[in-house]
């Protein structure tokens, strides 16, 4: 089999389409493998994989977690409080002691963005970017990708809509470049507050009202709306934006009727999305949490499992 | 009073180009240098003295001679950080990129808001001898932005000017007062034109790079809304007002309409805005981490022309050493600024070897203008009997950037390990020489 081209996923750019739809293809294998009664698979035995968490995110640590011993590598979860950062141990310093663990991936979620490419320049082994600072979020991209060509049948020329604090989500960042590599019309509403300053320069389209936004969408894509936002005048009040641009059912009526709603989740609910439209059956955001244990397989094995090793399931060609 | 000891014996530097735009010239000349003031200017000028066993005379053919270059803004850090610079390194690595006196500006710990700290330094530098220390006191009680300083005592303790720098003045009736006051004085009011309230958290330039980026932007707006303003104050209170370090085409614009009217306007640029964009972070590179920030293709290319046709003054390094520690690190973390003293003039070179800016408007952006800008400045010139401070510069000559060949304590420079054209060879400060390259 053909080697991946990759030593690290740092970033969605700099991917190419058919190494989006390798690893999509080598998920889909793994997602099976998940479904099975014996879940594991010997693939990275002996592998060290580190998630080395500075941002508390129960859901992507065990994600990961999960997904390194179902393959069988050890996996060793390091998390780094803010406070512990303060008592100063630098990333510097926090390298080079991960590096004597020699491990084979080191997979970092951190506050400051651009850590992740750091810790690639400075340690002998693979790192996936769990999510950095406003930066990107890869795996996240990658795997509402897979839970949209699961449910949707494919990637292409879809219209999705992307709603929200867009300008500090790493998670549209990343599914921006992702979806574009897949002819997709990706469009993105809210609150000009919550637009980052060069939108346009994301290749994306801008509404400034939901109703025209959501008309005709495939994929309905909800970013979370945390509470700082209100301070240092970006929003008036939690209560204004839900009746401006929170998705619930009426809103979702605009779209097509097949569509699908996703969430990265932690949800607000009654904030950005309503119960109504969270629980019902357009919603994958239970499925985005099963992708992501696949998606996160596939990684951890394109990118530290042996190139002549199949992944000891059949499905991968 | 400490002064450094006048030398005797001429000093003869033949041969050179010598360029001095106070009065145009650009010819090959000798220029000698005797009793601290220059003697003579002249094609064969130095034959008259050579005769004479007691003289020193320096080849300088091929090379530039040139008035003493001078930095309106740097960051030396003593008192209370020098483990980054102190006065000796800085002013040693002064002298070593071709400046004669260069202007500290006061955000040290504590901050130089009074006389005792402003004559500390001073004296400091006396006793140095070599390249000449002008500071900048602060504007406000410690950079606070409320109450005004003691700029007579300031003033007569050896500052120039004053400066928040590192702090935009945000109250406008204390930035007003503030000119009011100064201008009694004769004080140059330098401004970092930053609307903080719009610069929170900010990392880089806003833009589509610190979109793509995920950084915080620092947008333009924040720096021409100050600009705006204190042009306006300028004129209200007819003081000699100074942008430090712009970096915007809003900017550059706002002063070229001020200058027109008349207004004693003035601005400086750095070595960094001329010759990087934010293109140059798209690694999340610290070294290129600077405030004001790097910005746009056509924010670099409205201040080469504005660089060219006078509308900003001066070429200041805004030399801002930082330790390894302090760059080594997450992007957000990494501390603001750059190394500049030593490499200014070498990669500035490539300006005019491009010919972006003609060799005299060079010479002169980096010495008679921004000595004009200080009180009672002597340099600045190669007339006849004015003080004797002279930069040489070997235009060709090739060399790379280490960390050992750097004076300055610090090595913050996105330039480091690269190949670079022209150098500073000899830095004469009062008819001394400070500063000599060593050749291999
Ligand atoms: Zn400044």
């Amino acid at each position: 089999m053909e080697t991946f081209a990759h030593r690290h996923l740092l970033d969605i750019e700099g991917l190419t389409r058919s190494e989006v739809e390798r690893i999509l293809d080598t998920a889909k294998a793994f997602f099976e493998v998940s479904r099975r009664p014996v879940r594991k698979v010997p693939t990275l035995r002996g592998k060290t994989v580190i998630n080395l968490f500075y941002e508390s995110s129960t859901r992507t640590r065990t994600s990961f977690e999960l997904a390194g011993k179902r393959l069988s590598a050890d996996v060793i979860n390091m998390n780094i409080s803010a406070s512990s950062v303060s008592k100063g141990e630098t990333l510097q310093d926090t390298c080079r002691t991960l590096a004597a663990m020699h491990p084979d991936v080191v997979v970092i979620r951190h506050w400051a963005a651009g850590a992740p490419n750091y810790v690639a320049s400075r340690i002998d082994c693979s790192v996936i970017n769990a999510g950095d600072g406003m930066h990107a979020h890869p795996t996240q991209a990658l795997l509402d990708a897979f839970t949209i060509r699961r449910h949707r049948g494919t990637l292409e020329n879809l219209v999705v809509t992307i709603c929200g604090d867009v300008a500090h989500s790493r998670v549209a960042r990343s599914n921006a470049n992702l979806l574009k590599l897949f002819g997709c019309e990706v469009r993105v509403v809210g609150p000009r507050t919550l637009l980052p300053a060069a939108v346009d320069s994301l290749g994306v389209r801008v509404y400034d009202r939901l109703d025209e936004a959501l008309e005709g969408a495939d994929v309905v894509m909800v970013l979370r709306i945390q509470s700082e936002r209100l301070e240092g005048a970006l929003l008036p009040s939690l209560r204004e934006y839900a009746r401006t641009f929170g998705i619930g059912a009426k809103a979702m009526a605009l779209a097509k009727p097949d569509a699908i709603v996703m969430h990265p989740g932690p949800m607000n609910r009654g904030v950005e999305i309503e119960s109504e439209v969270a629980d019902s059956d357009r919603s994958v955001v239970l499925s985005q949490v099963e992708s992501g244990v696949a998606v996160r397989m596939a990684l951890l094995y394109l990118l530290a499992g042996e190139a002549t090793e199949s992944p000891a399931i059949g499905e991968v060609g | 009073m400490l002064t450094q000891p006048t030398p005797s014996i001429p000093l003869i530097l033949r041969g050179g180009r010598v360029l001095d735009p106070s009065s145009g010239l650009d010819e090959t000349a000798d220029v000698v240098i005797e009793a601290g003031r220059i003697r003579a200017v002249g094609r064969d000028a130095g034959a008259a003295f050579s005769s004479n066993e007691n003289v020193r005379v320096v080849d300088v053919q091929g090379s530039w001679v040139c008035p003493g270059f001078v930095d309106l803004h740097v960051h030396l850090r003593e008192p209370g950080e020098e483990y980054k610079e102190d006065i000796a390194s800085g002013l040693s690595a002064a002298a070593a990129g071709g400046f004669v006196a260069v202007c500290p500006m006061p955000n040290t710990h504590p901050i130089n808001d009074n006389r005792a700290i402003t004559e500390m330094i001073v004296t400091r530098a006396q006793e140095l001898g070599g390249t000449r220390l002008l500071p900048f006191g602060a504007v406000t009680k410690g950079q606070k932005g409320a109450e005004l300083t003691e700029m007579a005592d300031l003033r007569e303790a050896g500052a120039i000017g004053v400066s928040d720098d590192g702090l935009c003045v945000m109250n406008a009736a204390v930035m007003r007062h503030a000119m009011e006051y100064a201008r009694t004085f004769d004080l140059l009011v330098s401004q970092h034109c930053e609307d903080h309230h719009l610069t929170k958290g900010a990392q880089m330039h806003e833009g589509a790079r610190s979109t793509r980026l995920g950084l915080r932007g620092w947008p333009r707006a924040a720096e021409d809304i100050i600009v705006a303003r204190d042009l306006i104050l300028a004129e209200l209170t007819g003081a000699r007002y100074h942008v430090a370090h712009i970096s915007s085409l809003g900017a550059v614009r706002l002063i070229r309409e001020a200058k027109s009217r008349g207004l004693r306007v003035s601005a400086e640029v750095t070595p960094h805005h001329l010759l990087f964009t934010d293109e140059a972070l798209l690694n999340y590179d610290t070294y290129c981490k600077v405030n004001p920030p790097l910005r746009e293709a056509e924010d670099r290319e409205a201040l080469l022309e504005a660089l060219a046709d006078g509308t900003i003054d001066c070429i200041a390094t805004d030399h801002a050493p930082h330790s390894d520690l302090e760059k080594d690190c997450e992007f957000e973390t990494a501390a603001v600024g750059i190394n500049g003293l030593e490499t200014a003039i070498a990669s500035l070179l490539q300006l005019v070897r491009d010919e972006v800016i003609k060799p005299l408007r060079f010479v002169e952006a980096l010495s008679a203008a921004p000595g004009r800008l200080i009180p009672d400045f002597e340099g600045g010139s190669l007339r006849e009997g004015r003080r004797a401070d002279v930069t040489v510069i070997d235009p060709d000559l090739r060399w790379i950037l280490t960390e050992e060949a750097l004076r300055s304590k610090s090595h913050n420079t996105p330039l480091l390990g690269r190949e670079l054209t022209g150098r500073p060879s000899m830095t004469v400060v009062g008819g001394a020489v400070a500063y000599e390259l060593e050749r291999s």
